[in-house]
């Protein structure tokens, strides 16, 4: 049998996504990929992966995972609750660092707290087909490694690496800031369907995450944003981060799962830079919004990409020796992912 | 004057609007201008464009912000949109799609002809008659909306759209014709099964139509259906070579 990871139980929403599956938009394909790349390049880099490596998506609760493999190296990005065990009593261990676990441990992912996506990479990476060059997992149409589907229980994750390299364990020397304040939006491109009315309203209230939040897009609850004639508009292209308002008023953040075309009118669309923290947006995210240029946008952007080389490249070795402090911090909250599975359905 | 308009999405877009509606010339026009990027895309330029999304009246153009910039990239479209906008709509292909307008497979077929006073075998005749053309591809991985639908069909969308519309129903709305790949909800008038794969990853490339094709509706009876069915090698869509050119 190949080296892989032994699904022991698959979470709540586990899959397989890497940065996207781009190029065939035209053709109807979503883009899908990771809801949050920052956390997916975060998780990349602590086993030294490529950055767009395919990882698991984690939705709020982790899978159990047995290594059957010789070793190998794993790291989750987020704040989550880890545990391995070898056949004894579970050990804590700490997320945004590496490690190493050996053949017949198991890793238990738990709940990710302060946002809805984290990230397990392994060094070397899987090894799965693409599917139209991409290993993002798009459920709906079965695209995707896995047929597009998270795993379940028994599923084997092949391991490109049968035994990780013997290195040091990996951590940041910060943490990353996703930052806070508005959601950064360019109107349009229907501002102009819209009263004047609504553009004051979305750029002057506070909206909420609804419980109808999953990777296709964040529906939100909030004063109501009028059209001038109509909702609906001859379907056009669509990207992530666009803010469709159908005729009930409320607005629909599109993320990674979203439809290529659609006939709502938009009235702005989030920028890049703060599409990872709406991926990571839980139900009752408080959400305000500010308007910014075209140009203003681009620059925000390239200020956070050099964020987050300078975070990558300011990557160090874990001590050798001494206590785990953070992940002593989080044992004894192990056992709170009983309640986040009931009290978070999706 | 440019007859277009470009509007914003957000940082990694804009879209080259010709139209507000489903309009044959401004689609036309989409197509040519997208015909007038990928040549020169294959000719090494327009860095940092990651793809384009043609629609009824709009090329989406989407690209990599850290690659390249709004303004930049702008300039590059307008310069094509400029040189494109009197070339012919481009290419495509005519494909004979087989299809079974039984009762059962097309549950809205006799209402929309009685709307119209015809008898269902006119209905049949008037779909089977019909030339469409792919304006575009969205919604789920290989729908096609086809343009063409003859008057007497035209009806808005259903009020209350089905849970699940079964993969390979060909539906009608307004003015367009589709065929739904998978099982989605779907608010269109469903008229009869095709057993055509419009999505398959087995087929190289997986996605039968593309923008611009042109589409003609065959009607099988349901013995021919129901074999088609059973095998796939049956069902290769025939496509017309000797309608090649517009």
């Amino acid at each position: 049998m190949a080296d892989g990871l032994e699904i022991v139980h698959p979470g709540l929403y586990t899959t397989v996504q890497d940065l996207g599956r781009f190029g065939f938009q035209d053709l109807g394909v979503p883009p899908s990929g990771a809801l949050d790349t920052v956390g997916l390049r975060q998780a990349n880099a602590l086993v030294g992966n490529r950055p767009g490596e395919a990882c698991l998506e984690i939705s709020y609760v982790g899978p159990v995972i047995r290594v059957a493999a010789e070793s190998v190296r794993i790291a989750v990005s987020g704040e989550v609750r880890l545990a391995v065990a070898d056949g004894g009593p579970p050990r804590p261990l700490a997320s945004n660092r590496s490690h190493r676990l050996g053949r017949g441990d198991t890793l238990t992912v738990g709940a990710v707290s302060g946002a809805s996506t984290a990230y397990l990479a392994v060094e070397g990476g899987f090894d799965l087909p693409p599917v139209l060059g991409s290993l993002s997992s798009y459920g709906r149409a079965g695209l995707g490694p896995l047929g597009g589907r998270p795993p379940v229980a028994g599923t084997i994750l092949p391991l490109r690496l049968g035994q990780c390299r013997d290195s040091d364990e990996m951590t940041f020397a910060k943490p990353m800031d996703y930052g806070a304040g508005p959601v950064r939006v360019v109107l349009g491109p229907q501002r102009e369907a819209f009263t004047e009315d609504a553009v004051a309203t979305l750029l002057g209230s506070q909206y909420r995450v609804s419980k109808e939040a999953d990777r296709m897009g964040l529906r939100l609850d909030g004063p109501k944003l009028r059209h001038r004639v109509s909702a609906d508009i001859a379907s056009d292209g669509l990207v992530s981060g666009c803010i469709q308002v159908p005729g009930n008023g409320l607005p629909i953040i599109l993320l990674a799962d979203h439809q290529t075309v659609g006939g709502y009118a938009k009235i702005a669309t989030v920028i890049s830079a703060d599409l990872p923290r709406l991926g990571r947006a839980v139900p009752g995210t408080v959400l305000a919004f500010a308007a910014v240029t075209v140009a203003e946008a681009e620059s925000l952007r390239r200020a956070q990409e050099n964020g987050i080389q300078r975070l990558i490249r300011e990557i160090v070795p874990v001590p050798a020796t001494g206590i785990d402090l953070d992940a002593l911090y989080g044992a004894d909250l192990i056992s709170g992912m009983v309640d986040a599975v009931s009290g978070l359905g999706r | 004057m440019d007859n277009f308009r470009i509007t914003d999405l957000g940082d990694t877009a804009f879209a080259v609007e010709f139209g507000d509606g489903v309009d044959p010339a401004a689609n036309a026009r989409v197509t040519a201008l997208r015909h007038g990027v990928l040549l020169a895309r294959r000719q090494g330029g327009l860095a940092g464009l990651v793809e384009t999304i043609p629609t009824f009246r709009s090329l989406l153009v989407q690209y990599d912000p850290l690659l390249t910039g709004r303004a930049v990239l702008e300039a590059e479209i307008r310069a094509i949109a400029a040189q494109s906008a009197a070339a012919p709509a481009g290419g495509g292909r005519t494909w004979v799609i087989p299809a079974c307008y039984d009762e059962d497979l097309g549950e809205d077929l006799a209402e929309l002809g009685r709307a119209a006073g015809l008898s269902r075998d006119e209905a049949i005749a008037l779909h089977t008659g019909a030339e469409f053309t792919v304006y575009m591809l969205g919604f789920m991985p290989g729908f096609a909306y086809m343009g063409g639908v003859p008057e007497a069909l035209r009806r808005p969308r259903r009020a209350s759209p089905r849970l699940k519309v079964p993969p390979g129903s060909v539906a009608l709305a307004d003015a367009l014709c589709a065929v739904y790949p998978w099982e989605s909800p779907g608010g269109w008038h469903l008229i009869g099964q095709t057993p055509v794969s419009f999505f398959d990853l087995g087929r190289e490339p997986p996605i039968l139509l593309a923008a611009g094709d042109r589409v003609r509706f065959r009607a099988m009876d349901r013995a021919e259906f129901e074999a088609a069915r059973r095998d796939s090698t049956l069902v290769a869509p025939e496509r017309l070579l000797l309608a090649e050119d517009p």
